[in-house]
């Protein structure tokens, strides 16, 4: 176990199920992602030592703060934790001063005063040091709440959906302060979210939870990208799931051939799967590209596939299309374009298009028999 | 108006207040923040003076803390008189008559901070007595304060209790509450009236002043 950053080990069987194990290094941002009760916040407080697990051990810089076989659990007030809570939880009863002065009790009065207007002024909050939590905004009180955390110069920051309670404009904002603040943080930095989208701007790696597994690991992109598994690929959103055979492996040109519903299609080399092998893959919507309906273009020779429109979302800017390809009895593809090229394209329910699937986002996963999407074909 | 008796009943609701304040913050503190096999039964057991007859407590009390019972012989072998029909012997029964008045809204009032309240301090380092003193207390005062001025208007105008246990022994255990009674018994309608009078403004008072400065605190708070 490496002496720099958090090592998280959790496994217990109940009351809430854990099997998890995560690291984060000094200065980076580790976003653990799953839907709710997939046992995100448990992970969190059990690393602040609000709760602790059955079995596991958790050692931060060095030292252990939980390991189950040796009987050692140190107490949260002594783990030297930064945690913003979804609901800030802030003294409601402190100004925003007091709150941060609270958390750092080891220093002299004077000191703490001096320090906790310097770290309020860091999350841009002077001038409102004497106000109470009622009377700052929502985007103000997660300030605080980070002003709070920061002020024990903590070993570890925890952020357990820190941008929940606030509106869009607000959250917009606070990601911008985020990431300039992260930029000055040598701590490792845990956010816990549901938000995919709020993973991927600000983490530099990304934990897939689902009942209290950890799934997988890596860097955004690549985790919603290329899902290690089915349940990944569910749980990333991805929504084109669909089974394959290989074909053949071509290493001069970087291409696996797959064999998916009589059409050959091209994918990004995946020499892990055997020719003749059933696969499960994924294509996210990014990858896929209409063709234009009136002037077709030489991008459409990569891995073309047609079929007719069965549903046509508008969804605010954009337009949600699925298409039956092959026949509406199998599982349709999805795919979002933008509300004008719908409508420049005069797509609608019932209308033929072609579609390009780009090779470099087709990805293969094993067959997954017992965990498999809605009806792959 | 007799001076003594109400005296007497300010004493013993002073008193009573000061024992009940440490106790019920500790056990409305721990009935709020622990779930534990068997809490129904202890928060039932607690709230017992709440629907028992003044009068059937009073017999449990008196005969528990009689001449006969091992209490009462301890006490009296310890102290040199009886407990029964003493200030000392009031003062345990209206303690134990008031639990419920006392450990209820201090319990409510600890159990209304959000827990991740507590969670906050302890990641902020705050010791348990730190977290009670800074945190809890505060954001608890509002019930507890209620407790306090239940627990003293409660007591101003107990009446069954005080009567099995106290008897009515003039500057001892004769309260306020025994001589508006007794005057009214009398036939001095005047005399129980202006003292009737008094218990009703003094309740009134503590009772709005709790209610004041209740409301000032949440209104503080919200800023």
């Amino acid at each position: 176990m490496a002496d720099h950053g958090i090592h998280v080990r959790l496994c217990q069987s109940g009351p809430i199920p854990l099997d998890a194990a995560l690291d984060c290094a000094p200065g980076e941002v580790l976003a653990l992602v799953g839907p709710s009760g997939s046992g995100k916040t448990t992970i969190l407080r059990a690393i602040a030592g609000l709760l602790r697990v059955r079995d596991g051990a958790i050692a931060c810089n060095g030292d252990c703060w939980f390991d189950a076989q040796r009987d050692v659990f140190v107490a949260a007030r002594r783990r030297r934790v930064g945690y913003v809570f979804q609901s800030y939880a802030l003294f409601p009863h402190l100004s925003a001063l007091h709150n941060v002065m609270e958390a750092m009790l080891e220093l002299p009065v004077a000191e703490r005063e001096r320090r906790a207007r310097d770290v309020l002024a860091r999350v841009r909050l002077s001038g409102l040091e004497d106000r109470v939590p009622a009377a700052l905004s929502g985007g103000q009180q997660q300030r605080v709440a980070v002003a709070r955390a920061l002020a024990r110069e903590p070993r570890v920051l925890l952020l357990d959906e820190p941008f929940s309670a606030v509106d869009r404009a607000t959250r917009q904002r606070l990601y911008r302060e985020l990431a300039e603040l992260r930029r000055e943080l040598a701590m490792p930095v845990i956010l816990v979210t549901h938000d995919l989208d709020e993973a991927l701007m600000l983490a530099d790696r990304l934990c897939v939870l689902h009942q209290g597994r950890t799934l997988q690991s890596g860097a955004p992109y690549d985790v919603m990208t290329r899902p290690g598994t089915v349940e990944v690929a569910q749980l990333v959103g991805l929504r084109n799931v669909f089974r394959a055979g290989v074909l053949a492996h071509d290493s001069a040109r970087g291409v696996t051939f797959i064999e998916w519903r009589k059409h050959r299609l091209e994918a990004r080399l995946q020499r892990d799967f055997a020719v003749g092998q059933q696969v499960t893959w994924v294509i996210p919507q990014g990858h896929i590209v209409l063709h234009r309906r009136d002037r077709p273009s030489r991008g459409e020779r990569e891995n073309p596939v047609s079929g007719a429109v069965l549903e046509c979302l508008p969804l605010g800017e954009n337009v949600a299309l699925t298409v039956a390809v092959n026949g509406p009895d199998r599982p349709p593809l999805f795919l979002t374009v933008p509300a004008h090229t719908a409508r420049r394209n005069g797509i609608a329910q019932g209308v033929e298009i072609g579609v390009s699937l780009l090779a470099e986002g087709i990805h293969l996963m094993p067959a997954d028999e017992t965990r498999t999407p809605a009806r792959p074909a | 108006m007799d001076w003594s008796a109400l005296g007497l009943s300010l004493k013993l609701a002073a008193w009573t207040v000061l024992i009940l304040l440490p106790l019920g913050i500790w056990a409305g503190h721990a009935l709020a923040a622990h779930q534990f096999r068997g809490k129904a039964w202890v928060e039932a057991l607690l709230a017992l003076p709440l629907v028992l007859p003044p009068t059937v407590l009073g017999y449990y009390l008196l005969v528990a803390m009689g001449g006969a019972s091992p209490v009462g012989q301890f006490y009296e072998s310890w102290v040199g008189r009886p407990l029964v029909f003493s200030f000392e012997g009031l003062l345990v029964a209206s303690v134990l008559f008031n639990i419920p008045f006392a450990i209820q809204p201090m319990q409510r009032g600890f159990e209304s901070i959000a827990p991740e309240v507590r969670d906050a301090a302890a990641c902020c380092g705050l010791s348990r007595w730190r977290t009670l003193w800074r945190i809890e207390l505060p954001l608890a005062w509002p019930g507890i304060l209620s407790a306090m001025v239940l627990t003293f208007a409660h007591t101003l105008g107990e009446f069954g209790v005080v009567l099995m246990v106290g008897g009515s022994i003039p500057g001892e255990t004769k309260t306020v509450a025994i001589a508006i009674y007794d005057r009214v018994q009398a036939f001095d309608t005047a005399g129980a009236g202006v003292m009737s009078a008094a218990l009703l403004l003094i309740s009134l008072i503590a009772i709005g002043a709790a209610y004041f400065t209740t409301s000032r605190s949440r209104l503080r708070r919200r800023g």
